[in-house]
């Protein structure tokens, strides 16, 4: 029987109203929270007939295996979920297994109340909650050890576990976790008191946290053996390669003419997407016995488009549309309202102006987007590797025409997530394509089909002004940003945030970072909706999101008005991050963190080579609730010809805790190289409707030979655990642009980064 | 229909000769590890060894490996053991993975011709394979670690020392 219900808007899930249960089944030990669908039944039930797809389950050979409901895309969060459990439950590490969760919302994340993976929340928002599952189930099976050994409750304090077993050193008796399960005896309920009143362990009593343990997965990922959704393999399956317009969106089929697509041995039908979701337009899927086929088939597939409203746009035309509505007295909404900046500015000292802006970018996973869909019975599964289950079983269910309940999805390794996977578009084809033939269908968008039909990172417009008072102080900063809204796509109002001046909700992914910690007394944030941009390129979740451009503007912005003033920039953001009212805190976090970038890179304590230059830039990404403190110092050097080359980038960042050091290092570095990546190299572009780059000649991630030296510098401080997988995307661009501004004395404005616009600027 | 001798089995794909190796190996042999990333050549994912080479398989249809010796990521060590593999695990490089197998039959492909690079000439021997996750300094660690243990494990079975 399935249990999944429609779950597209997400339900809150109060872990400290829940009770926890520890239950014996055929399968071994399982252990979850109640109340989840799914969990209170399971443990009531029969031994016979449990599933055991709670949170963990212990096997009778002691083997522990974590089911995790974040989709892994290689920053090893099932990983680390293992990790976090296996600290409280006392396993050995060797013991530990993770599988991946269905969409089933007994898995949803217990603060979003729904399973989506992205914003760095997974490690900060679960790390409570995995704990008290894992210190529930030390409990339960110390005290099943305690009886089976003869011993008295009292005795309970001595006793001592670690490496999977239980042990009570002073009558030198001990069982294993295997034994303990195999007793069939560890069966407890703890109530949501009881498990608040667990004592959970203090860092210094920590063993599995903060200790680099080998991530999980990492075996299987370099020997061919793990299962990405594009590896899966249904008996009877058939392929579809989508055709895609030349218009990103808004065109629509007129026809199809099959005639020399039947010619392809193999063909079976061309199938036009009937998508009621919105989420794609003027797609096309040719069936066939394999993928080759599939492929030749679409090749040869002759299909009239209507180009549809937004044929002739192009990135020059988004921006035209984007300054004439920054320019209009009533557009957007406010994100930010402190003071009153206009005022302010009347009697500044010094008014400081500047437009900033960012390219469209494309995600451009290195497994280009895929799905397999299966009709079974009166269930739909999905076979994918994705980041937003909750989402994408309910688009899966439109393209079919179901309820959301019917939907299974079966989660796979993500190869490359980057906030991609949160979009659904690849279940349309796959569904109404399996429907169309009456057999199971993989679908695999080819790479033009990938970068062509990408939920980019917006095109992004903003605009500074800022107000210094006679001392140098600066008293007024007012920012503008126009964007399309990506989360405002999906149509789920609990992911808008209410703005400050009443207007309707906005979509605070689009400015997210722009409420920073610095102290401005007049601070004004206008989130504007770049309407025509939205239409004509909805717009995704990439790497960092917002945080992405408007540390952009806010931190090039910061050493313009420290130039004007003659300041050094790094003091500069010093005195602004003073801690005052509502900052406290953050704001000395973000201070210490930048001292540390500085203190590491080497910052002002020698001089540089003519043409060579340092810049800084700190960051509080992601959300101002969810920032881990970020701090780069860039070191480049500036050629007469405007060439950059980026010589080192040194980043700190203040983790709080860090769970597993070694990942910290490798997100960190993986996240500033994406940085420079979309500074110096990556960028896309519109024409007559269309993204103009196809494949990885026109548009160029950062390559091996293209990588700096990399030096990085975590702070765990003790605070509560940090996300990390994105914030320092975001402090990369700033500090390069302040870097060659150093150098050279040419201010970029314009992300990526070019040697023409360096140049130019130097001239000016 | 086309034999194909892949990781030392010779195995009969219903493929016309024009169809990328990739595709046959992949979704008709269902050797998965082997990944596809770009189609044309420019992300190394595909990347296996035909008589030795490192190919985009890609780019290589199976009309023109017929009677050729394939190895893939799959047969490049009987149980996951070739050194750069136990490298790849030392230094803990795959972010999200997708990548890798391609990485380590393109490192193979070095190794196997010059066991003692240098940092330069590791970079343009891998400047061809894209890894989106940026893991390349690992990339780089890795290798080194697998020529030293290679150049050791050599070195040892014909007993001789370094001087």
């Amino acid at each position: 029987m399935n249990e999944h219900v429609k779950n597209v808007t997400p339900e809150m899930t109060d872990l400290s109203r829940r009770s926890f249960l520890v239950g014996t089944a055929a399968t071994g030990l399982v252990l979850g929270y109640a109340g989840v669908p799914g969990i209170d039944s399971a443990a009531a039930a029969a031994p016979a007939s449990f599933e055991p797809s709670v949170w963990y389950s212990i096997s009778p050979d002691g083997l522990v295996t974590v089911t995790c409901g974040k989709a892994d895309m290689g920053q090893h969060i099932a990983s680390t979920m293992a990790q976090i459990v296996c600290e409280e439950l006392g396993a050995k590490w060797s013991d530990m297994r993770v599988q991946l969760a269905s969409n089933d919302p007994k898995f949803n994340d217990p603060v979003l109340g729904a399973q989506i993976t992205g914003g760095s929340w997974s490690t900060m928002m679960n790390f409570e909650a995995m704990s008290r599952a894992g210190a529930a189930g030390r409990i339960a099976l110390s005290e099943a050890a305690a009886a089976a050994m003869g011993l008295p409750p009292y005795f309970k304090e001595e006793l001592v576990v670690r490496d999977s077993v239980v042990s009570h050193p002073k009558s030198k008796k001990q069982m294993s976790f295997a034994e303990i399960v195999k007793s069939g005896k560890a069966t407890k309920t703890f109530t949501p008191d009881e498990l608040k009143a667990i004592k959970l362990k203090t860092p210094d009593q920590y063993t599995m946290i903060g200790v680099s343990v080998p991530q999980l997965d990492i075996p299987s990922k370099t020997n061919g053996t793990a299962k990405y959704g594009i590896d899966v393999m249904l008996p009877g399956m058939a392929y579809g390669k989508v055709v895609t317009p030349p218009v990103r969106f808004g065109a629509t089929v007129k026809s199809v003419d099959d005639s020399e697509a039947k010619k392809v041995p193999g063909f079976m039908k061309a199938v036009i997407l009937d998508d009621k979701t919105g989420t794609t337009s003027g797609w096309v899927v040719a069936v066939a016995n394999t993928y080759a086929n599939a492929r030749k088939a679409a090749d040869a597939l002759k299909i009239a488009y209507d180009g549809g409203p937004n044929a002739k746009l192009s990135s020059q035309s988004l921006l035209d549309e984007a300054k004439r509505l920054q320019g209009l007295e009533d557009s957007g909404q406010f994100f930010v309202k402190d003071g009153d900046p206009n005022a302010a500015f009347g009697s500044a000292a010094k008014v400081v102006e500047a437009e900033y802006t960012t390219s469209i970018n494309i995600h451009a996973p290195l497994e280009p987007m895929n799905a397999t869909a299966e009709f079974k019975g009166d269930i739909l599964h999905i076979y994918s590797g994705n980041q937003f289950a909750t989402r994408s079983g309910a688009i899966a269910a439109g393209a079919a025409g179901i309820d959301p309940k019917f939907v299974v999805m079966h989660q796979h390794w993500l190869g490359g997530g980057f906030g991609r996977r949160l979009d659904a578009d690849m279940m349309i084809p796959a569904v109404q394509a399996a429907k169309a033939v009456g057999k199971p269908v993989k679908v695999i968008y080819s790479r033009e089909n990938d970068m062509t039909m990408d939920f980019s990172r917006p095109l992004t417009y903003q605009k500074v002004k800022a107000g210094v008072d006679g001392d140098g102080k600066l008293v007024a900063l007012s920012h503008d940003v126009v964007s399309a809204w990506p989360t405002a796509r999906w149509g789920i109002p609990d992911f808008l945030t209410p703005s400050v001046d009443k207007k309707g909700p906005l979509d605070s992914f689009t400015v997210n970072g722009a409420d920073f910690f610095y102290t401005v007394p007049n601070h004004y944030v206008r989130a504007i909706k770049n309407e025509l941009a939205h239409n004509a390129t909805p717009s995704g979740q990439l790497r960092s999101v917002a945080p992405g451009w408007t540390f952009w503007a806010v931190e090039s912005m910061i050493d313009e008005i420290a130039a004007a003033t003659g300041k050094d920039p790094a003091q500069f953001r010093i005195s602004l991050l003073d801690g005052a009212g509502k900052n406290d805190g953050g704001a000395q976090r973000l201070r210490n963190t930048l001292l540390a970038a500085m203190g590491l890179s080497g910052y002002g304590t020698r001089p540089l080579p003519k043409g060579e230059g340092m810049g800084v830039a700190c960051v509080s990404s992601q959300e101002r609730a969810t920032a881990s403190w970020t701090a780069c110092v860039a070191h480049v050097a500036v050629a007469p010809s405007g060439a950059v080359t980026v010589k080192k980038l040194t980043v700190a960042t203040d983790v709080g805790t860090q769970v597993h050091p070694d990942n910290i290092r490798a997100q960190v570095e993986g996240a500033a190289l994406w940085g420079l990546s979309l500074a110096m190299y990556e960028k896309a572009t519109l024409k007559d409707g269309g993204i103009e780059q196809t494949n990885f000649d026109t548009y160029r991630p950062l390559r091996m030979s293209q990588m700096p030296e990399v030096a990085v510098a975590v702070i765990a401080n003790g605070e509560k655990a940090t996300g990390v997988g994105e914030p320092a995307v975001t402090v990369v661009a700033p500090a390069i642009g302040n870097a060659i501004f150093n150098a050279s004395g040419a201010r970029v404005r314009a992300l990526p980064i070019t040697a023409e616009a360096v140049k130019a600027s130097m001239k000016a | 229909m086309p034999t194909l001798t892949i990781n030392g089995r010779s195995l009969s794909v219903d493929a016309a000769n024009d169809t990328p190796l990739l595709w046959a190996i992949r979704e008709q042999l269902q050797m998965t590890g082997t990944k596809f990333g770009c189609g044309a050549g420019l992300c190394g994912a595909c990347t296996v060894h035909v008589n030795g080479e490192a190919v985009r398989s890609c780019q290589t249809m199976v009309g023109d490996v017929a009677g050729k010796k394939i190895t893939t990521i799959e047969g490049l060590s009987t149980k996951g053991d070739h050194p750069l593999q136990k490298a790849w695990v030392a230094e803990q490089v795959p972010q999200c993975g997708y990548c890798q197998s391609g990485q380590i039959m393109q490192a193979a492909s070095l190794l196997a011709k010059n066991p003692n690079p240098t940092k330069e000439e590791v970079v343009a021997h891998m400047d061809g394979n894209l890894c989106r996750c940026m893991t390349y300094s690992r990339i780089q660690k890795a290798i080194m670690r697998a020529a030293s243990e290679m150049r050791t494990a050599s070195a040892t079975s014909s007993e001789r020392r370094p001087t």
